[in-house]
C-alpha cells in the first residue's frame, strides 16, 4: 500500500487544498471586515492557538503510525493543574515545575504506548483510559481553578516580542514554532521519522523490513504525551491558572487539525506543515466568527464538523485514486 | 461471567456501608429504593449501550451518540415549548435521530470512512447543532405528559425502566430469535466476505447505526424529560465513552463479530452502581473518573489475549511463548 506516493502532485494535493482554503478564508475575511487583513490577525491566531499547535504536532506523530490519542486534552489540563498547585502550595520554582510536568506527560504517554504495543490493545481504548485517568487526577488535586501568580510565569505571559511595524508575538509562539521545526526535522529527515511513516504505511511490512515497529509505536505516544504536557505549560502561560476543566474536548480539535491538514487517518501519509495549516484554519474560523459578531460560538463546531466532512471525503477520493 | 461477579461485589460493598441498600418499599404507589434508583438513573446509559453494542458488533464504533442525546432532547423541548403536541414532538425528535444515524451508517458503509472518524464529524457538529436548536439557552418545558418519559411511573414501576425492558426485549428477540444477530456478527467478522455470501452488509451496517442513534434519541428524551429541560451543551456529555466502556466490560470485543446484550446491560449497571457506590461510601465524587480508568485498563488487559498469554504462561513457566519472538524482532 503506497498511498499518496504514486505521484508528486497527489502527495502534496491535500496540503495544497488546505493552503488554498486558508488563503481564501483570509481574503474573504479581508474583504468583509475592516481591520482584518493585517499581519497581526494572523499572528493573533498563532498567539491564541500556540498550545493547540504543539498538541496537534504530537497528535500528528500518533496518527501517522495509524493510532489515535484521546488523552491529550486531559493531559493538557493535568499539566496546568500540577504546575499551578506545585507553585501555589509548596511554592516550587518554575525551573523545577516545568521539567516535572513535561516528565509526567511523557511518562503517561510512555505507559499508554507500552500497553498499546505490548498487549496489542486498540489505541482508542487505551488512550480513553488515559483520558479518564488524567482528568480524574486533575479533580483529585482540586476541583477549583488555581490561579498562578509566580513572577516568572506572569512575566513570561506578559512578554511581548515586537516584530517590525507594530506587529508582536508572545514567547509561546516562538516555543510552538520551535516545536514544529524540530518535529518536522525529526519526521522528514531522521531514521525515527521514516520508521513512523513505515509503521503507519504497513506495520507488517515494516516489521519484515526489520524496522523497530514496537519502539516506534511506544515512542510516538511518548512524543504525544510530551507535546500535550508542553501544550499544558503554554496554556498555563496563556490562562495563568490551573483548572481541571481546561482543554475539555481539545483532543477533537487536535484530531480535526491533523485531518484538515491532510494527514491520512489510516497512517503513513501526511505532512507536519499540513497540521500547522489545519490549526491555522481552525483558528481563523474562530477569528472570522468573532469579527462577524452576530454569529454564535456553536457555529464554530458546525463549521469544523463540515470542514472535517469535506476533507475526509477528499482523503477518500485521493486514496482511492492512487491506491488502485 | 466476570461482569456479574464484579456487579455482585459492588452491590455487596454497598450493603456493607448502607445496610438498608437492598430494601425496596412502596411509597405513594411508587417503588422506592437504592436498587430502583440505580436502574432508573442507569436507564439512559443502558439504552445508549444497547445501540452501541450492535454498532460495535459490526466492527464499528459510534462516537456521536452523546451529541444525538443532546439533539433529541433539545428538539423535543423546543417543539413542546412552541405548543406542539408531545407525541408529535417526540416523533419528530426520534425521526431526526434516525436520519442522523442513517447518515453515520451511510458514511461508514456507503463512503467507506473509518467509523471513529465518520462519527467524529457528527460528534463535533452535532453538539453545535444541539446548541443551535436551543439557541445556546437551556429550554425549560412544563408538560406533565412529557415528564412521564423520564420521571413517570406505570404500575408503580418507573417508566424509564419499562422502556429499557421493552427495547431490550425487542432487540433480544430480533437478534437472537431471528437471523439478524448472526447477520450482524458475520458483517463484523468480515464485511466483504459477508457481502460475497449474499448478505446485504451495507444495509445491516446502516441499520445498526440508525438503531444506535434511535436508542440515543430515546435516552436523550429520558434525560431531558427527567429534568423538564434541554441543555444542548451538557446533555449526554461523555455518555459515548461510558457506553463504549459498558459494552467492553460486557465482553463484546471491539474488533466486532461477537456481541452480548446481557453483558452490555451488566456493564452499564456496573458503571451506574460504581457511581452510586462512590457517593454512598463517601469517596469524593471527583475520583469516579480514576476508578473508571482503572476498570477500563483492568478489563482490557484481562480481555487481551497477548496479556493473558504473557502473564499466565510466565506463571506456569513454559518455555518459548510466541509473543516473545515478536518482541525480539521489534527490538532488533
Amino acid at each position: 500500500m503506497t498511498i499518496g506516493r504514486a505521484s508528486v502532485p497527489a502527495k502534496y494535493l491535500p496540503v495544497l487544498v488546505t493552503g488554498c482554503l486558508l488563503v481564501a478564508m483570509f481574503v474573504v475575511g479581508g474583504i468583509r471586515y475592516e481591520g482584518f487583513a493585517g499581519g497581526q490577525v494572523i499572528l493573533n491566531v498563532f498567539i491564541d492557538n500556540g498550545f493547540l499547535l504543539v498538541v496537534a504536532v504530537g497528535m500528528t506523530f500518533v496518527i501517522l503510525t495509524g493510532g489515535i490519542d484521546l488523552s491529550v486534552g486531559s493531559v493538557v489540563a493535568l499539566s496546568t493543574m500540577v504546575a499551578a498547585s506545585l507553585m501555589e502550595g509548596p511554592g516550587w520554582p518554575p525551573y523545577l515545575v516545568v521539567p516535572l510536568v513535561l516528565a509526567i506527560g511523557s511518562g503517561l504517554g510512555l505507559v499508554m504506548g507500552y500497553i498499546v504495543q505490548a498487549f496489542d490493545i486498540q489505541p482508542f481504548i487505551v488512550t480513553l483510559a488515559g483520558m479518564f485517568l488524567a482528568r480524574g487526577l486533575c479533580y483529585t488535586i482540586g476541583t477549583d481553578s488555581i490561579p498562578i501568580d509566580d513572577p516568572t510565569f506572569t512575566a513570561f505571559a506578559q512578554t511581548r516580542i515586537d516584530l517590525f511595524a507594530d506587529l508582536w508575538i508572545s514567547p509561546s509562539v516562538i516555543i510552538a514554532l520551535v516545536v514544529v521545526g524540530v518535529a518536522a526535522y525529526v519526521l522528514h529527515y531522521t531514521r525515527f521519522g521514516r520508521s513512523v511513516y513505515a509503521t503507519g504505511g504497513s506495520e507488517q511490512s515494516a516489521l519484515l523490513m526489520g524496522l523497530p515497529v514496537g519502539r516506534t509505536k511506544i515512542a510516538v505516544y511518548t512524543v504525544s504525551g510530551f507535546c500535550s504536557a508542553l501544550g499544558g505549560v503554554l496554556l498555563s502561560f496563556y490562562m495563568l491558572s490551573g483548572y481541571g476543566q481546561h482543554a475539555v474536548a481539545m483532543e477533537l480539535d487536535a484530531i480535526a487539525a491533523v485531518v484538515i491538514g491532510g494527514t491520512l487517518l489510516t497512517g503513513g501519509s501526511g505532512f507536519l506543515f499540513g497540521t500547522v495549516l489545519g490549526v491555522l484554519v481552525l483558528g481563523l474560523i474562530q477569528t472570522i466568527l468573532s469579527f462577524e459578531g452576530t454569529l454564535s460560538s456553536w457555529w464554530t463546531k458546525i463549521f469544523i464538523g463540515m470542514l472535517l466532512f469535506v476533507f475526509i471525503l477528499l482523503q477518500r477520493l485521493f486514496s482511492r485514486r492512487s491506491g488502485r | 461471567m466476570w461482569p456479574a461477579v464484579v456487579l455482585v461485589l459492588l452491590l455487596a460493598l454497598n450493603v456493607f456501608f448502607t445496610p438498608s441498600f437492598f430494601s425496596i418499599e412502596v411509597k405513594d404507589g411508587h417503588l422506592y429504593g437504592s436498587l430502583i434508583d440505580i436502574l432508573r438513573f442507569g436507564a439512559p446509559l443502558i439504552l445508549v449501550s444497547l445501540g452501541m453494542t450492535l454498532v460495535i458488533a459490526t466492527g464499528g464504533i459510534d462516537l456521536s451518540v452523546g451529541s444525538v442525546v443532546a439533539i433529541s432532547g433539545a428538539l423535543a423541548c423546543l417543539q413542546i415549548s412552541q405548543d406542539q403536541g408531545v407525541f408529535a414532538a417526540v416523533a419528530l425528535a426520534l425521526g431526526l435521530c434516525l436520519v442522523l444515524g442513517a447518515w453515520n451508517g451511510f458514511l461508514v458503509a456507503g463512503v467507506g470512512i473509518q467509523p471513529i472518524i465518520a462519527t467524529l464529524i457528527l460528534m463535533v457538529a452535532g453538539r453545535g447543532l444541539a446548541q443551535l436548536i436551543t439557541d445556546g439557552q437551556i429550554i425549560t418545558v412544563n408538560s406533565p405528559a412529557y415528564k412521564v418519559i423520564g420521571g413517570g411511573y406505570w404500575l408503580a414501576v418507573p417508566v424509564g425502566i419499562l422502556i429499557v425492558i421493552g427495547v431490550l426485549a425487542i432487540t433480544a428477540f430480533l437478534t437472537r430469535r431471528l437471523a439478524l444477530g448472526m447477520l450482524i456478527e458475520s458483517v463484523g467478522v468480515n464485511a466483504e466476505a459477508a457481502r460475497l455470501a449474499g448478505i446485504r452488509a451495507r444495509g445491516i451496517i446502516i441499520m445498526a447505526y440508525a438503531f444506535a442513534a434511535l436508542c440515543a434519541g430515546v435516552a436523550g428524551l429520558m434525560i431531558s424529560s427527567n429534568v423538564s429541560s434541554a441543555d444542548g451543551n451538557n446533555a449526554g456529555l461523555w455518555i459515548e465513552l461510558d457506553a463504549i466502556l459498558a459494552v467492553v466490560i460486557g465482553g463484546t470485543s471491539l474488533a466486532g463479530g461477537r456481541f452480548s446484550l446481557g453483558g452490555t446491560v451488566l456493564g452499564a449497571l456496573i458503571i451506574q452502581t460504581l457511581t452510586t457506590t462512590i457517593y454512598s461510601i463517601g469517596v469524593p465524587p471527583e475520583t469516579t473518573l480514576l476508578f473508571k480508568a482503572l476498570v477500563v485498563t483492568a478489563v482490557c488487559l484481562i480481555q487481551s489475549p497477548t496479556f493473558r498469554e504473557k502473564v499466565f504462561r510466565r506463571r506456569t513457566a513454559k518455555p518459548g511463548p510466541a509473543p516473545e519472538e515478536k518482541v525480539r524482532v521489534t527490538t532488533a
